[in-house]
């Protein structure tokens, strides 16, 4: 049971991280970023259509919401499609009644099922961001480079081709990556990823194939988080959401523009006991003077432009 | 190694009507707060007894969602710390004195204390022989002596893991006081074959690791736990010095919708 002597050996211990995806940075000693309009905040809306196919395996990472029971689950294979069925279009009109544009992660294999999803989001104006085939296909471990890379090219091939769009955002799977994601979706013409929970604002990674950057996903404040996974109460969704905007807004004022992120999962907030809460926060932020609501692929083309 | 029924590092002394403690200036309760400024290797190598991250690695989800302590959360924290006058007790992963040498000359400006938590919380003392544990000790002392200048006089493990042996070589090292012991609400002695060696309480109660992450309090509720805590503590002061120890992870408080 004793330990080998390399254990106290620390190859990477130096200055900066202990890889070179990115730059260790701080968030309060960069240059402000200035919104459009001087707004002090750009409201970021992520929605995120999930598929979670009846037979999904179940490997080393299981995604939020994945089907553990026995098979057939119904259980919660129904609950999670209520979510593109009945959520997403609860969700939606709460967005389209404010006049709020999002970006959509969006499993790829909806566009067989659902089409109509993809159609919809364009017609609203909506970015589709791809968020893996399905949430059966994880991308973590000792997944092979070549499968991998097939399930990337697929993907973003099948809702490019669905929303007429160049979707450049992606989203993994249970924010889950392995050591090649980074490079696999730069070299399919990705700009941004939204797995890393380490900002609030966007930074830029270092990829074998091109240009990327990690967009902040706020995660914590997530309804997945607070609903699904701490098991919060509505009232105290709005609180902690709503605290997390107000912040953000008042640090604005000293540091520069910041980035509310507001990720909704429709099997989660969708629900009818749920949807008013996230329409609360929505017009909370909505009361505000300077807010810009603006797309993922928008807020980074702004921020890029500032970065030089 | 024979393991024990007992860890044998303290009497028993019941809680009340004991000596008094007296704090400086009368003071009922000496209060102190305790940042975990650390450090999660993206590949840490393996520990036959704990593994260091739930998914494989690289494990995004879990190293993003610390790494934020260091970027983003630390600095909040400092801010509202300096707010209200409260200096830290630095819970140090020393590795992150190379990695971000910028936070750790940010708490000496401020004066605030650091103490051991090891290397990294990816390096845990589970299976060390006594020279790698003697080593470490070694390490930490000297790492924290060159970014600080301070002597090395506390020790919470890395990760709170330990090994039968690690308080007698805390002592033996010189070391003052131990935070891994969660036995009492004032500081005891502990025994040691060699050296003096004080228990200081820290807190796996209003630890924001234990209430926020593990036991997924709402930032209110964790707001009342606290003052709680502080509320019995302070009165229970009447009759002798008590100690309130909050305890604190960046990546955790430091998040804006918790900062405020």
């Amino acid at each position: 049971m004793s330990l080998p002597d390399d254990y106290l050996r620390y190859p990477m211990r130096r200055r900066g991280m202990d890889h070179d995806r990115y730059a260790y940075s701080s968030l309060f000693a960069r240059k402000p970023v200035l919104w459009p309009g001087s707004a002090r905040v750009a409201l970021w809306i992520v929605p995120t259509l999930e598929l979670f196919p009846l037979d999904m395996p179940i490997g080393n990472v299981k995604p939020a919401g994945a089907l553990d029971r026995p098979y057939p689950d119904l259980w919660n294979y129904t609950l999670r499609d209520y979510g593109n069925r009945v959520g997403a279009a609860r969700i939606f009109r709460a967005l389209e009644r404010r006049g709020l544009k999002a970006s959509v992660a969006m499993s790829a294999g909806l566009v067989g099922c659902y089409p109509h999803l993809a159609r919809e989001c364009v017609r609203l104006g909506h970015e589709i961001v791809a968020h893996g085939l399905d949430m059966g296909h994880v991308h973590a471990g000792d997944l092979a480079e070549n499968v991998e890379r097939e399930w990337v090219m697929q993907a973003l091939a099948k809702l490019r081709a669905a929303s007429g769009q160049a979707v450049t955002g992606w989203y993994s799977p249970a924010h889950a990556e392995t050591w090649a994601t980074l490079d696999l979706v730069a070299e399919a013409g990705c700009a941004y990823v939204c797995d890393w929970a380490n900002d609030d604002m966007p930074y830029r990674l270092n990829t074998a194939s091109g240009k990327l950057h990690a967009m902040p996903h706020g995660f914590e404040v997530s309804d997945l988080q607070l609903f699904h996974v701490y098991r919060k109460t509505a009232g105290s969704y709005v609180r902690q959401v709503t605290d997390q905007f107000d912040q953000l807004y008042r640090e604005a004022a000293d540091h520069g523009g910041r980035i509310v992120t507001l990720s909704l999962r429709p099997w989660v907030s969708g629900v009818p006991h749920r949807i008013a809460a996230v329409e609360a926060v929505l017009d909370h932020i909505l009361s505000r003077a300077g807010v810009w609501n603006a797309t993922g692929v928008e807020i980074l083309e702004n921020w890029t432009a500032q970065q030089v | 190694m024979q393991r024990k029924a007992e860890p044998g590092h303290y009497d028993y002394l019941p809680y009340f009507d004991r000596p008094v403690i007296t704090w400086p200036k009368g003071a009922r309760l000496a209060f102190w707060c305790a940042p975990n400024i650390e450090h999660y290797e993206i590949n840490p190598p393996r520990n036959p007894m704990r593994s260091p991250w739930a998914r494989p690695v690289p494990d995004v989800f879990g190293y993003s969602w610390r790494d934020y302590g260091n970027r983003a959360g630390v600095w909040r924290m400092m801010e509202v710390m300096d707010r209200f006058g409260v200096r830290g007790s630095v819970s140090l992963n020393v590795a992150v004195a190379d990695h971000y040498p910028e936070i750790i000359e940010a708490c000496v400006a401020r004066g605030w204390e650091l103490f051991s938590h090891g290397v990294y919380n990816t390096r845990y003392t589970y299976g060390m022989s006594e020279d790698q544990e003697r080593a470490l000790i070694a390490d930490v002392k000297e790492s924290i002596k060159r970014c600080s200048g301070q002597d090395l006089k506390g020790w919470l493990a890395p990760a709170i893991t330990l090994t039968d042996r690690t308080i007698d070589l805390l002592a033996e090292a010189g070391l003052i006081y131990t935070l891994d012991l969660f036995h009492d609400d004032q500081p005891m002695p502990v025994k040691t074959p060699s050296g003096r060696l004080v228990s200081v309480p820290y807190s796996l109660e209003i630890n924001d690791f234990t209430a926020l992450y593990q036991g997924a309090a709402s930032p209110t509720d964790y707001t009342d736990m606290i003052i709680a805590q502080f509320d019995r503590l302070y009165a229970e002061g009447a009759e002798g010095g008590r100690v309130m120890c909050l305890p604190l992870h960046p990546f955790l408080i430091g998040q804006p919708h918790r900062v405020r």
